[in-house]
């Protein structure tokens, strides 16, 4: 005979106090976030990152988080059970689908195929991104800012002032109370109060609001992006070019709150252009990048001036540019330089073509412009570390700041 | 909150225990909590076990099932029962009352099923609770030693869970003592006896090297290296004891998967059967009945081929058809006899291999795949040259047989205490991604270059780690 079964009843305080698997799921993501960091470079030029929604759920596989165990390859036959028509020959799935064959049930403690990702959002991916990039200073200081005087932060109150900022209620309350005080001094005397006796406004109830002027930091942003779209241009240039402008917008956008983008596509003659004509669309033609250049310039000067606006323009092309266009090019760069928080110029060469292929890295380098940067992306991985060449010299400006800090 | 009191459950255990009684199940007495579904996700995660050690893969797997569980793609089990004495269950608070019923009336199953297979003898199921209890509070301990930490103990956790599967299969083959191990060596060699000795010439005796460590290929890593690894640290040691006793203790259970949740099925569709249960309740039981024991779409569901099996057997003894007296003669067991003896002396490999005929594997319509390219294509399906081949591919897979069999050979290969080992290669390669992996964890927990001879493509080859890091070289 069986002995008497038990029945242990719900507790909810249980059910609280027992969350025991809180301090290894912790953990863990803790690991999935190292993991994230450790691919950082593989990630960020994958192109499903590369889209402006941050709440774009982002796929990682995780490669540090694994459980590894010996296990038997993919070659490894399986057996299934079919619905009574199985033929041989017949396809039944693919090999990768979802990381486990349709066959054996490999759920459990067995060991199984183990393939795991794990959703992040963009702007949680982002986050890890800068934190990777270490910036330490940065943190500590700000970026360089522009400075904007603006008249108009009040400041207490005065008793004299322009008429327009008179207050009205302020001015109004002192009369009364001066009304108050001279009736009681006159009961107090034993003289009788007037009834309806005038009590007009005195020069002392007056009441100005007082007004200083105000500097303060401008929490504006523009990324310019100028891209070659000339002919020579093709499409996994373009996609290196995407992946770094990407990284930019992000990053200026931690540091900022209102960051604009601007498009500017060149070949002989430069024009802005929505994001998706800009990235998409090819053109054909010689190169003037002069002409990007001075657009932006345009641009700049029309729209997002430098007393307001904290403008970041980086430039990608591959570097072919009409020989003639040197000169002007160099003096366009100048200008930009000056108009700009930060300017870069990034050569993009995929592997191999560097050496037949002219280089504007050597023409920049005459550039003498503290905030400018040239940098080389051959292939995917250098994007990172160019990256975070580019933002170095961002951090070494720090200098500089107190003495714009006023147009 | 459901459709049910404690009340109904006691009084529907009551007249299930009855039933269980009459069919002639033993079980452990049994003991049920009710639970929310987090808790059921967090019981899921750590194997059921009320207490258990921390590590991140325990939160990982939480995480895994929460999302399964939170975007529907798989329900959470009606059902967990520990294999323990008294044997403990959980059920959901918000299933129904049917599936209550359901549930309990599978878990006696499950429950006579750990206590009678051959396979949990070994489990020491008193102290089963207990033993989970105190191996979590002693990994505690070292994680909260300042001397020790977390930083230390989780690496080691890491190495040795990789390591866990990679043991003795066969519980109830016994291990032998270094003594006896020596006596069997030694008898192994000596001569076979021969009764013409006078006439024939006097037989080669090599006196086999006692010296060798180990005497015979080992399949227990854990323990072979915390037994012969002098730079381990006492926690070192006992982490890797503790890892492999909670392995040892699982093992039973996915080496009878199949036939575990075809018994538990099996006599949960019996018990209801006879329960007389209102027509509600009835009809409702058929619909969960056929949704657990419904066939995967071209998988293998163990519900379903464990519950297929049961039946056949218990049909084939009571009331063959003349082929199959003809084929495999007239039944000398009534089937209640036979699948009784079956619960007991068979795990899942021998189970198959004796009771899966070729007319049911033709029923359950059974084929083999293989990867082509990107696809998996079907290869081999159960007609009459097929089958056997099928069925040898099942057999491989199920249990501990989808886990490569790879034992030490030698711990002081080429006399500097390497460790070398060797997989057993019937025809399945390793995976090798994980294979480097896997020898990286060796060499953190040997402390010294190991070795693995196996084979890729058909060549034998030798993976190495070493302090260098991971090297492949083809075998002559």
């Amino acid at each position: 005979m069986l002995s008497e079964t038990i029945f242990r009843p719900y507790s909810p305080s249980d059910s609280l106090r027992s969350d025991r698997s809180a301090g290894d799921r912790q953990r863990h993501r803790q690991k999935v976030r190292e993991a994230i960091r450790e691919n950082i470079a593989d990630l960020i030029a994958e192109e499903s990152i590369i889209g402006k929604d941050k709440d774009k759920i982002i796929k990682v596989p995780i490669r540090g988080v694994k459980e590894y165990r010996f296990i038997y390859g993919e070659n490894t036959p399986g057996v299934g059970q079919g619905d009574g028509n199985s033929q041989p020959g017949q396809v039944i799935g693919k090999t990768h689908s979802e990381g486990r064959g349709p066959g054996q049930d490999r759920a459990g403690d067995q060991p199984g195929v183990d393939y795991y990702e794990t959703d992040v959002t963009l702007e949680e991916l982002v986050d890890i991104m800068f934190e990777d990039l270490e910036l330490p200073d940065l943190e500590r200081k700000i970026l360089r800012q522009v400075m904007s005087e603006r008249l108009g932060k009040r400041k207490g109150y005065r008793r004299v002032g322009i008429r327009v900022r008179l207050d009205k209620k302020r001015t109004a309350i002192s009369r009364i109370r001066r009304r108050l005080a001279v009736e009681r001094r006159e009961r107090l005397g034993g003289e009788e109060a007037e009834e309806d006796r005038r009590f007009p406004f005195h020069r002392d109830d007056m009441v100005y609001r007082h007004m200083v002027a105000d500097i303060r930091p401008e929490s504006n942003a523009v990324v310019i992006c100028i891209m070659d779209t000339s002919g020579s241009m093709d499409t996994m240039k373009k996609y290196l070019a995407r992946s770094f402008f990407f990284l930019l917008y992000q990053f200026v956008k931690t540091k900022y709150q209102n960051v604009e983008l601007v498009f500017i596509a060149h070949h002989t003659e430069g024009r802005e252009v929505t994001e998706e004509e800009f990235f998409y669309k090819g053109e054909s033609g010689g190169t003037f990048i002069s002409s990007g250049y001075n657009k932006a310039i345009e641009i700049i000067q029309e729209r997002y001036h430098p007393s307001l606006w904290n403008v970041y323009a980086f430039h990608c092309s591959d570097g072919d540019n009409f020989e003639s266009d040197n000169p002007a090019t160099l003096k366009a760069a100048k200008q930009l330089c000056e108009l700009c928080n930060l300017f870069g110029y990034g050569e993009i060469k995929p592997l191999g073509s560097r050496y037949y292929e002219s280089s504007m890295l050597n023409i920049f380098r005459r550039l003498e412009a503290d905030n400018f940067q040239a940098v080389l992306i051959e292939r995917k991985e250098d994007i990172w570390p160019s990256f975070k060449a580019f933002m170095a010299k961002e951090r070494t400006r720090e200098g500089t700041v107190g003495a714009e800090a006023t147009t | 909150m459901a459709d049910w009191e404690i009340r109904d459950l006691e009084y529907w255990d009551a007249r299930i225990r009855e039933k269980v009684e009459e069919f002639g199940l033993s079980c452990y007495p049994q003991e049920f909590e009710i639970c929310d579904h987090f808790q059921m996700l967090g019981y899921m995660a750590y194997s059921g076990m009320p207490s258990h050690y921390p590590h991140w893969s325990y939160g990982k797997s939480y995480e895994k099932l929460k999302t399964m569980y939170d975007y529907g793609v798989s329900g959470l089990p009606y059902e967990m029962v520990i294999n323990s004495n008294p044997a403990l269950a959980y059920l959901m608070r918000d299933n129904s009352l049917c599936l209550q019923i359901l549930t309990i009336a599978h878990v006696y199953g499950h429950n006579d099923f750990f206590k009678n297979n051959f396979t949990f003898r070994s489990t020491r199921p008193d102290l089963t609770l207990n033993l989970f209890k105190i191996h979590a509070d002693r990994v505690r301990r070292y994680i909260e030693d300042p001397s020790i930490g977390i930083d230390r103990v989780e690496p080691l956790l890491d190495a040795a869970h990789a390591l866990s599967l990679q043991c003795r299969r066969n519980l109830a083959v016994k291990k032998l003592s270094p003594h006896e191990e020596r006596q069997r060596v030694l008898e192994a060699a000596q001569p076979p006896a021969d009764p013409f000795q006078r006439i024939h010439k006097r037989q080669d005796y090599t006196l086999p090297d006692l010296d060798k460590v180990p005497l015979s290929p080992e399949e227990d890593l854990l323990l072979f290296i915390r037994d012969h690894n002098p730079y381990l640290s006492e926690w070192e040691k006992d982490l890797l004891t503790i890892v492999h006793e909670e392995a040892q203790y699982f093992i039973p259970q996915i080496e009878t998967k199949i036939m575990n949740e075809g018994w538990a099925s099996y006599w949960h569709r019996q018990i209801l059967n006879s329960l007389q249960l209102p027509q509600e309740l009835h009809l409702e039981f058929l619909v969960r009945h056929n949704q657990v024991v419904r066939p995967f779409p071209r998988g293998i569901n163990p519900y379903h081929l464990g519950l297929k099996l049961w039946e056949d057997i218990k049909r084939r003894h009571d009331d063959p058809t003349p082929e199959e007296r003809e084929k495999y003669g007239t039944p000398r067991k009534t089937g209640t006899q036979a699948i009784f003896e079956a619960r007991e002396v068979d795990r899942d490999v021998s189970f198959l291999r004796r009771f899966l005929t070729e007319e049911l594997m033709r029923e359950l319509d059974m084929f083999q795949y293989e990867p082509r390219g990107d696809e998996l294509v079907i290869t081999k399906v159960s007609d009459k040259d097929g089958w056997r081949e099928v069925k040898e591919t099942l057999l491989k897979n199920v249990g501990m047989g989808s886990v490569p069999v790879i034992k030490i050979e030698d711990a002081d290969y080429t006399h500097n205490r390497v460790l070398y080992l060797k997989h057993y290669h019937d025809g399945r390669d390793l995976q090798l991604e994980y294979a480097e992996r896997t020898l990286a964890y060796l060499h953190q927990l040997w402390r010294h270059e190991v070795v693995l001879e196996t084979a890729v493509n058909g060549k034998k080859a030798l993976l190495s780690y070493s302090d260098k890091g991971f090297a492949t070289k083809p075998l002559k």
